[in-house]
């Protein structure tokens, strides 16, 4: 490897208007493998103008629940967003910020976006106007449904796009409703749709010389997701039932619990030679000889049951305990982990997975790595997020030659700024 | 922005791809290469194939190795080549076939391809510019390397587990196979990644994806919160935790006589006021306990049964798009069967009927995203070793005795 390895993308400069979850997740990807990736954002929507302790313990991520003078820069979902990226502000409503984010665009590689599909033709600066000033750039938008059909302006979110895309009924306790993703699932997931699509995109433009626009509808994300299950129903006519953990040709396939408080260990025995080794493993008590256990046929017919006996096995062992005795005898099995026993697994450890920042305003952090892991050209962390426009002066100075006078003037009539703007927010009824 | 651009070459038509996957995640990340006009290869053992074959779902419930919908939908475009890696004569075939190869995936258990001979070292000196990426379930070192897993030790394993479901029941996994598909996108983006820097380096390189780490990766909260504060991000049911309504409801039964349910999204304070006011229920802004978004959250019990009433009256479809005419985030709540009825995807042209030799005409998902100067190609899947003399011939020249030897030694 060599000493200082270039990043794949380096050289590559995006342009991210992406809030929340979905583009963030792809530009983080950008970012981690060079890419300059400078986030923009109108002050109205960085997020409210206070945050009260009571709201940031609730929140549980600003650092040791105190929100400090700037939150905005505090908060450490953003923080994780940003690692790697530059920030500037800018009023997208006002002719001079448009002006300057044109002036972007034309040195820019790629536009990123996740607006409902109204914004950026109402900003006038949608893919037509910015493909004439630079017929190179590579444009992706990513609303919820898609920027045209008949939900197209529909309101959207993880959560909701989660059930919709029918993800969610593929989660459930037996015979209950579809359960939603207790993560927001479908935003991490669009956004590595989006992240593939760029760089098709980018590797079409080396050979072309052309960019192009890719329009992402994050329900559509989804339902890709679950592909074999839509056409597996039309080859079977059976919509696929909500099992709990279990397994349509496993058993026993389940979460049990162990000692201690809400500890669980997902255990997933695939074949008769497992079984065996199962049984073993858990020292061959009376009950497996049960004319209910022998096949898997009655196993799969008697889960209720043969759940509870494992369960009896399980309750008074250690999680940890219960995978490596399984693990050992090639069963597959693990930890029910929870956000402190998975940024502690020594396995994830080992790898070096994780990444620590020390944020100017937020102290030392630490950050899920990238998955992605390339032996030459490989991902680097080399910058902590950064704070609310603070890449004014390289990005407005350097890159478009303003003028420290300029910028000056920018801040002063608020096309550009350091803190949140307050929103409007819906009259009260009286 | 409806319209499609007429179709253009595909993106990546100059590249030549070697599929060794088997099941999900190798065999997603060759399907996305080859929906752009890759040339993908799936190299499957001869007689028995992919382990996806034997999955299902099947025709009426009758197992056919050319008919199961895992391996249909994870395989279009695609080649067929049979190939038996470990004997001598196969290891051979393959190595001439990688000295032509710009990609090849693989999701085997670590240290199996090394075993047949055909490890990255191996196969970088035969091919210097070869991308090669390797998925499997926790990476190619460490203490988990060897463990096994299917999806619900990958949602336990990657902290994604914990977090879903009801506090007081066990967590839950989902069916299907989400922690390989996201797998898969990772390979797909340092695939591409890696092509990039192959432009400017001039060589190829080894990417390596965990399972594991790409689904703990794939955390808001839950890390996030951790480092921050020490909190433990707890699963909260059919909810969201820290802001309410966004859960799914009961709510008045459709035409279709199934029970109603729908979705609501409400995070924002002025969603919740326009909710509120919708729904004729605004003096409860005045109650500390619901005041906004957040405070709901901690009351959401008591807040679910004071809007059951009105959920009762109205559908599923009512309710969508009275909210979405307010700009409030509400969605149906859609088995797999629905979605291919509903109006969005079918606007957006999002299912493509594929016919297949065996299973016939199907709607097949589409990709969820369109290029307009390169848009993606729909093929069915390859039948097992369909084009296996093709392949031999038109890229290593064997001529028809040589395959009439390989075939009858087993080899092909």
């Amino acid at each position: 490897m060599p000493s200082d390895p270039k990043g794949p993308l380096d050289g590559v400069r995006v342009l991210d208007l992406s809030r929340v979850w979905a583009g963030p997740h792809c530009t983080r990807i950008l970012a981690d493998l060079g890419a300059e990736v400078i986030h923009i954002s109108g002050r109205r929507l960085v997020g409210r103008r206070v945050v009260t302790r009571e709201t940031a313990k609730i929140l549980g991520t600003f650092p040791d629940n105190e929100p400090g003078e700037r939150h905005w820069n505090r908060n450490v979902l953003n923080n994780d967003m940003g690692r790697n990226k530059l920030d500037i502000t800018l009023e997208l409503d006002t002719e001079r910020g448009v002006e300057l984010f044109k002036r972007l665009v034309k040195i820019s590689d790629i536009v990123i976006e996740n607006y409902s599909p109204r914004v950026m033709p109402n900003l006038g600066i949608d893919y037509p106007v910015l493909k004439a000033i630079n017929p190179a750039i590579i444009f992706c938008s990513m609303p919820g449904y898609g920027p045209d059909g008949p939900f197209q302006h529909f309101v959207s979110y993880g959560t909701t796009i989660d059930p919709h895309s029918g993800l969610a009924s593929m989660m459930g306790y037996p015979g209950e409703e579809p359960h939603m993703s207790g993560n927001a699932y479908p935003d991490p997931a669009s956004g590595m749709f989006a992240t593939g699509a760029i760089m098709t995109a980018l590797f079409s433009r080396h050979r072309t010389g052309k960019g192009q626009y890719i329009s992402l509808a994050q329900a559509e994300s989804g339902a890709a997701l679950t592909g074999e299950a839509s056409l597996g129903y039309q080859l079977s006519g059976v919509v696929p039932p909500r099992i709990g953990n279990g397994h349509v040709r496993k058993a026993p396939h389940g979460a049990y619990p162990c000692k201690g408080d809400d500890k669980w260990v997902a255990i997933s025995v695939g074949s008769e030679v497992q079984w065996t080794s199962f049984c073993d493993v858990i020292g061959d008590p009376e009950w497996i000889n049960d004319e209910r256990f022998r096949t898997l046929e009655g196993r799969m017919g008697n889960q209720a049951e043969l759940n509870q006996l494992v369960g009896e096995w399980t309750r008074d062992r250690n999680a940890y305990e219960v995978m490596r005795l399984l693990q050992d005898a090639g069963i597959a099995a693990g930890v029910v982990l929870n956000a402190d026993e998975l940024m502690n697994d020594a396995h994830l450890n080992e790898r070096g997975f994780f990444w620590k920042f020390d944020h100017p305003e937020a102290g030392f952090q630490t950050h899920a790595g990238q998955p992605i892991r390339l032996s030459e050209t490989p991902a680097r962390h080399y910058r902590p997020a950064p704070t609310l426009g603070q890449h004014h002066p390289y990005v407005l100075g350097e890159l478009l030659g303003l003028s420290d006078d300029e910028i000056t003037d920018l801040e002063e009539t608020g096309i550009i700024g350091y803190t949140p703007l307050v929103r409007e927010r819906y009259p009260r009824p009286s | 922005m409806a319209t499609v651009s007429e179709p253009g070459i595909g993106a990546l038509a100059e590249l030549m791809v070697l599929d060794l996957s088997h099941y999900v995640a190798g065999a997603y990340c060759g399907k996305l290469l080859a929906a752009f006009g890759a040339e993908v290869i799936k190299i499957e053992a001869p007689g028995v194939g992919d382990g996806a074959r034997q999955i299902g779902p099947f025709p009426d419930g009758n197992p056919d190795p050319e008919a199961s919908a895992l391996y249909l939908y994870l395989n279009t475009g695609k080649k067929g080549l049979t190939l038996d890696l470990a004997s001598d004569g196969g290891a051979t075939i393959f190595k001439e076939l990688v000295a032509q190869a710009d990609v090849l995936i693989e999701n085997f258990a670590p240290g199996v391809m090394e075993s047949m001979g055909l490890d990255y070292a191996t196969l970088s000196a035969i091919n210097p510019r070869l991308v090669m990426a390797s998925i499997s379930n926790f990476g190619q070192s460490g203490p988990y390397r060897d463990y096994r897993a299917d999806t619900m030790v990958e949602m336990a394993l990657s902290g994604q587990m914990y977090i879903n479901g009801d506090p007081e029941r066990e967590p839950l996994s989902s069916t299907g196979y989400q922690p390989s598909y996201q797998s898969a996108l990772y390979a797909y983006s340092g695939i591409m990644a890696a092509l990039i820097a192959r432009d400017r380096d001039g060589k190829g390189q080894y990417v390596e994806i965990s399972i594991q780490e790409a689904m703990a990766s794939e955390h808001q909260f839950t890390l996030n919160g951790f480092t921050a504060s020490g909190k433990i991000r707890m699963r909260s049911g059919n909810r969201y935790g820290s802001v309410h309504p966004t859960t799914i409801l009961p709510c008045k039964a459709g035409e279709d006589g199934r029970p109603g349910l729908v979705s609501l999204g409400i995070s924002d304070p002025t969603q919740y006021v326009l909710f509120l006011q919708l729904l004729d229920l605004s003096e409860l802004l005045d109650d500390p306990k619901f005041s906004n978004p957040q405070l709901c959250a901690q009351n959401q019990v008591e807040f679910d049964a004071l809007i059951r009433p009105w959920f009762m009256e109205h559908t599923a479809d009512e309710i969508v798009h009275a909210l979405q005419d307010n700009r409030i985030p509400a969605a149906f709540v859609n088995e797999v069967s629905d979605v291919l009825d509903d109006p969005q995807y079918e606007f957006r042209g999002f299912w493509k009927e594929i016919d297949h030799p065996v299973s016939g005409t199907r709607r097949y998902a589409g990709l969820p995203y369109h290029l307009t100067e390169a848009p993606p190609v729909y093929e069915r899947a390859n039948l097992l070793g369909e084009h296996t003399d093709e392949v031999l011939a038109g890229k290593l020249g064997y001529d028809e005795g040589r395959l009439a030897e390989l075939h009858e030694g087993g080899v092909i």
